[in-house]
């Protein structure tokens, strides 16, 4: 794969989403357009990174996973992100469609940030000898996809839709707050354990290939997080248009 | 916003925080409810342990402070409760006060509560756990005032939040304890250095974050707690 594709990649991935939001004709088919598009991506990331790309130096061809499985809990963080914004987007201004873009990208991120972690599990039993170890970076993330399981619960627990809406927006800011804090504990955690997480370089190739992964799912995390606010915003008009839900007894009285 | 004249912030969360003592002191409900609540977790603390006493004072910090998580759990859902017996809250929310006024006064309500709380544990976990306080008394208290702060901060967002949802008493821990995970580490492990050898130094490290993290949420809740209290 040559070095300047996951570049190019990114271009067109972003120059579709913009689109996509900047002009609304075109939000019909930029996510049919992205779906095929990352289709065609993974295809050729299954290529490159199962064949084309070296076996990593200590792991070999188990080590092949960081393409999909970091990418993951990128796209997982991603889409936190933005449902933090769309919740300070709906404090600020209240809205229907920042309240569906919440929901979706909570839900899409919780989807990605299992998948991620559940992948690393796997890539930790070959690896480290364990399905799980109280790593402080599996604990960060663990605590971040409980906080937005209590959300997503905590939305689908709240029946009133106007409350559900600036509740659950005030607890996804609550929740995001988290995650740096999470962060800084877990380097205070690192520095007293004396516990390195593993950096280093990669060597080009690889480097390559595990950008073009991110870029691939960035489709698949678009395509997701779009399909689901159509899903949301039928619910709500549908909720909206629905009359009270008294008219079976009204029935029950005509017929005695 | 400014209609008529306004009772200052700090004024206002006195006010809100005397309120809830005085509610608190005439019932005492809540108060011997949570006293015998955390008790008896100590006690089923130290039985599922067995008698391993090496073991119990080790995990002494780990048991003290679930116990709290536990007790928070029942008195912040409480705070809000009694709020919404005859639409108190409404009332509130009419006076002429801040709505941020009546988050202050909630926190420090609950914080002082827990702290108390903690304050009665501590002589229950030196029988049952053996653990020696006399070596940091000072920093344990402070330890002790700011994990309550700390719990409470994010607390009473989420109990203001959760009161009026379906299911309350499950969506109140399920949304907090994760939040409260890196309080849980901080106080623990803060805890344990003033509770044994702290060789390394590290208890300061640890109060920073924890003040850091109590820090943060006031913030947040102050900014955040208009937008759920008008909902209510």
């Amino acid at each position: 794969m040559p070095s300047w594709a996951p570049l190019s990649g990114l271009i067109v991935v972003v120059g579709l989403i913009v689109l996509h939001l900047a002009v609304p004709s075109t939000r019909s088919w930029v996510w049919k357009v992205q779906s095929v598009l990352g289709t065609f991506m993974l295809i050729a990331l299954v290529y490159f990174g199962l064949f084309w790309a070296p076996p990593e130096a200590f792991m070999s061809n188990v080590g092949r996973i960081i393409y999909v499985h970091v990418p993951f809990v990128w796209m997982c963080m991603l889409a936190f992100t933005v449902n933090v914004g769309a919740a300070v987007a709906y404090l600020l201004k209240k809205s229907w469609r920042t309240d569906a873009l919440a929901e979706a990208s909570a839900e899409v991120g919780v989807f990605f940030g299992a998948t991620g972690v559940m992948m690393g599990s796997i890539w930790a039993k070959p690896t480290w000898g364990v399905w799980w170890d109280w790593d402080p970076r599996l604990i960060s993330t663990t605590v971040m996809l409980l906080v937005y399981v209590g959300y997503l619960a905590f939305r689908s627990f709240t029946e009133d839709p106007e409350r559900r809406a600036s509740w659950s927006a005030a607890a996804a800011i609550l929740g995001y707050v988290s995650l740096p804090i999470t962060w800084f504990s877990v380097q205070w955690w690192n520095s007293l354990h004396q516990k390195q997480s593993g950096g280093g370089t990669m060597d080009k190739p690889i480097r390559v290939v595990y950008l073009w992964g991110a870029i691939s799912f960035l489709t698949f995390l678009f395509v997701f997080i779009v399909k689901r606010y159509e899903i949301a915003r039928g619910r709500q008009t549908g909720a909206l248009v629905l009359p009270p839900l008294e008219a079976p007894k009204a029935a029950a009285q005509v017929t005695t | 916003m400014s209609a008529g004249p306004r009772i200052p912030l700090l004024k206002a969360a006195w006010l809100v925080l005397r309120k809830d003592w005085q509610i608190e002191w005439r019932t005492r409900a809540r108060l011997t409810a949570l006293i015998f609540f955390s008790l008896s977790t100590l006690l089923l603390f130290s039985f599922a342990m067995g008698p391993d006493t090496e073991a119990l004072r080790r995990h002494a910090p780990g048991y003290l402070w679930l116990a709290l998580f536990f007790a928070s759990v029942l008195s912040l859902g409480e705070s809000f409760r009694i709020e919404s017996e005859n639409q108190a809250l409404l009332g509130l929310i009419l006076t002429p006060v801040e709505p941020r006024a009546i988050f202050l006064g909630k926190v420090f309500g609950n914080a002082s509560l827990l702290f108390g709380l903690s304050l009665l544990l501590l002589p229950v976990a030196v029988a049952l756990y053996d653990i020696d306080l006399s070596r940091a008394p000072l920093s344990l208290l402070l330890v002790l005032l700011l994990g309550s702060i700390g719990i409470s901060a994010p607390g009473i967002v989420y109990s203001a939040i959760s009161a009026n949802a379906r299911a309350r008493d499950v969506m109140l821990p399920l949304l907090l304890f994760p939040v409260l995970v890196p309080l849980l580490l901080a106080s623990v492990n803060a805890t344990r250095f003033t509770l044994g050898p702290d060789a390394q130094d590290q208890l300061p490290s640890w109060l920073k974050l924890l003040t850091a993290f109590d820090l943060i949420y006031l913030s947040v809740g102050f900014l955040v707690f208009p937008k759920v209290a008008e909902e209510d």
